[in-house]
């Protein structure tokens, strides 16, 4: 969030309206706003009454343009309560606005965990569900929203639904993965799995090309999280070398067995490093990471084989652990590139992509590679396929090398990731989303189309 | 680990502060007694609090200004608490109670009066228990009176000699009184103002200063975050006729 200055745009008793620069977590673009941050649920339900243009944001990481309202945006960050936990079955109902790191620092030492977690544990219950967030077990267990058991939604027309499979369950489908587009979740609901230890057995593979990633990501299908990271700077023979990482969660026995002493929940570790300022833009060039990739391939490569134990925190959110790392980019922001690929066309559609990133030689730290099946929402992004996500500094060439990009994906039957996407254009959105009608008609249905809208969902046509 | 027949009263359960101070000593394993006018968001922080701690927390309906049902609330609780932390505050509109006097004695009441009339009537009490502990949250903004908010600072000023004088009351009985000046916290009371960030607290930070305070080192006055220590010293050695041009 930029700047921000006090200015009541409609007086309403108790409610400030700020004008505010909003952007998402890749700083481009941003957008004036009038952000609203409601401290109660009940106060939901009159602030969007009757208006228009106001989208919910959550802790503000999309990384583009989706959770910034056109008029009004609706900050969740005060709904953030656990309205009731059940510490037999996991069962756990919370307010949209709860960030996971706050939900995780309360379950983790009980024993439990989520049953899908994204790439870094600072966004909202409300954002995951929104964004239909999957994780590096999507393979086995889908994305956050399959296992929503039911959502309260806070609709324009000042109704207050209950959704889930038996209630609704269009509303679901369309709340799961709809970007905020149906109304503004409220509350959800849904149950946390069991957990031994706070600690991953995590083995890594190294896979000197392309072909072979996808294959060992394919193979070990069978372990609950798989992932790949790719250095994209690598080229020729090497192009699209990676380290694939798999684990599952590692039992009492193996962790007395490996460290007697270790802490059986270890906590989470914030804040270790932090960027403070914005780091000049010629920071991160073709030689300082390679030399990055060429280092952490390496050592990742030394661990390669041999099971090890490493801790929930650093193995799912690796990137949490350097505070502001979106400031790393520049001034000028970045932007995050995330598409998936069907099955079949993978191989040859991202081995393309890499060959042009690689050529184009804009630095990347980020290039990850995960196998995804068919997600549920509306517009969820996952589908059967293999998804490739690379960060890019803002820069002249970027915007056409990404067109190119969208091209070969349109081709191949894939799609964009929304809660990524800052840029991508009408058609290659329609393109991706063959349910965007059904969520057309049912916004015109709830009244949902023509109030609530982002400037993501204008800039997309989603009326 | 667990004291656990140990109770908190906090009055002001709806706060950002109070929330925050209910949740630490609930996770100390503390019964909580939740009073607030609102009752109804009191219970969604109760709630909140018994799901993350796993403890019992109950909600009572308290609104300081009606200063005659005070006696029967504290007699309606299930329990006389070994602590109570009164976190009750109103910043008000300061143009507004120039000129508007219900304002003006809303703002007084609610800061002074109101939290000062509880925190007698459980004196009382745990003098004749022979034991408790008090804590009021009062502010910065009564240690010297500005022009910017000077009738909530005058009602603080109140509040802050009144737990003054109820420690040097007190203290021959081993009932201990803490004062509290938060200095800016981040909370709703505060939304929208631009407050510099190292002067700023969290209200996470408040609640642990506050339990470390009471229920530890026993201290008598505290600031959350220490600087606003030295912050006051210069304000309030300002020489009254340099300070009254100064623009605070």
């Amino acid at each position: 969030m930029m700047e921000s200055t006090e200015m009541p745009m409609a007086p309403v008793p108790g409610i400030t309206i700020r004008r505010a620069e909003l952007a998402g977590w890749g700083r481009y673009p941003r957008h004036p706003s009038g952000l609203i941050t409601p401290t109660a649920p009940a106060d939901l339900t009159w602030l969007i009454a009757g208006r228009t243009g106001v989208i919910a944001r959550g802790n503000g990481r999309a990384y583009g343009d989706a959770a910034v309202g056109e008029q009004v945006t609706l900050s969740t960050r005060s709904l953030n309560r656990i309205c009731a936990f059940d510490r037999q079955s996991g069962r756990i109902t919370v307010e949209a606005g709860l960030l996971l790191s706050e939900l995780l620092s309360v379950v983790v030492p009980l024993g439990f965990f989520p049953p899908v977690v994204p790439g870094t544990k600072f966004v909202t219950i409300g954002g995951m569900i929104a964004s239909d967030v999957h994780g590096k077990n999507h393979h086995r267990d889908g994305g956050f929203g399959d296992h929503v058991e039911r959502l309260t939604l806070a609709l324009p027309n000042g109704d207050v639904l209950s959704c889930a499979r038996d209630e609704n369950a269009e509303l679901l489908d369309a709340t799961i993965g709809g970007m905020g587009l149906t109304g503004t979740i409220v509350n959800a609901t849904f149950v946390l799995k069991r957990i031994e230890t706070g600690f991953l057995r995590q083995t890594t593979i190294v896979a000197p090309d392309l072909a072979t990633a996808i294959a060992a990501l394919s193979r070990t299908g069978d372990a609950t999280y798989t992932v790949a990271w790719i250095d994209c700077l690598a080229r020729g023979a090497s192009l699209g070398r990676s380290l694939i990482f798999a684990a599952e969660h590692a039992g009492r026995l193996e962790l007395a067995a490996s460290d007697p002493a270790a802490e059986a929940f270890p906590p989470s570790r914030l804040g270790r490093l932090s960027v403070p300022v914005d780091l000049p833009g010629w920071t991160l060039n073709r030689f300082s990471v390679s030399a990055f990739n060429e280092a952490y391939f390496r050592l990742g490569a030394a661990k390669a084989g041999e099971p090890r134990l490493v801790e929930w925190d650093p193995y799912f959110f690796p990137l949490d652990g350097v505070g502001g790392w979106n400031r790393i980019y520049g001034r000028r922001g970045f932007l995050q590139y995330q598409c998936v690929i069907p099955t079949a066309q993978a191989e040859p559609v991202l081995s393309e992509i890499l060959e042009r990133v690689s050529r184009h030689g804009s630095a990347s730290f980020l290039a990850v590679l995960k196998q995804l099946r068919a997600g549920h929402g509306l517009l969820s992004f996952p589908m059967e396929g293999f998804t490739l996500t690379l960060d890019l500094p803002v820069s002249e060439g970027v915007f056409a090398l990404l067109d190119a990009f969208d091209a070969l994906v349109v081709a191949s039957g894939g799609r964009l990731y929304l809660a990524k996407d800052a840029r991508q254009s009408r058609s290659t959105f329609e393109a991706g989303y063959p349910n965007l009608p059904r969520m057309r008609d049912l916004r015109r249905a709830t009244g949902a189309g023509g109030h609530i809208s982002s400037y993501q969902s204008a800039r997309l046509g989603i009326q | 680990m667990h004291p656990a027949h140990k109770t908190l009263l906090l009055a002001g359960g709806t706060s950002d502060i109070g929330r925050e101070t209910a949740l630490h000593y609930a996770q100390a394993g503390w019964r909580v007694l939740l009073a607030a006018r609102d009752v109804e968001a009191a219970r969604r922080n109760a709630d909140d609090i018994a799901a993350r701690t796993n403890t019992q927390v109950s909600v009572h309906r308290l609104d300081v200004l009606e200063t005659d049902r005070l006696q029967s609330f504290l007699d309606a609780l299930p329990a006389l608490p070994d602590t109570v932390v009164c976190v009750i505050g109103e910043l008000g509109d300061q143009t507004r109670a120039q000129s508007d006097f219900s304002h003006a004695t809303r703002v007084l009441r609610t800061n002074f009066e109101g939290p000062s009339l509880l925190l007698s009537l459980l004196a009382e009490r745990f003098l004749a228990r022979g034991s408790g502990t008090i804590v009021g949250v009062s502010s910065v903004a009564g240690l010297r009176g500005r022009g910017s908010n000077y009738v909530y600072g005058a009602a603080k000023a109140g509040f802050t000699a009144f737990l003054s004088g109820l420690r040097n009351r007190l203290a021959p009985a081993a009932i201990h009184v803490l004062t509290v000046n938060p200095g800016f916290v981040r909370t709703r009371m505060t939304a929208g103002m631009k407050l510099p960030p190292i002067l700023t607290a969290e209200p996470g930070e408040v609640g642990r200063a506050i339990f470390a305070a009471a229920e530890g080192s026993k201290r008598d006055v505290i600031y959350v975050r220490k600087i606003w220590w030295l912050i006051m010293l210069i304000i309030r050695s300002i020489p009254e006729r340099v300070f009254k041009r100064l623009k605070l």
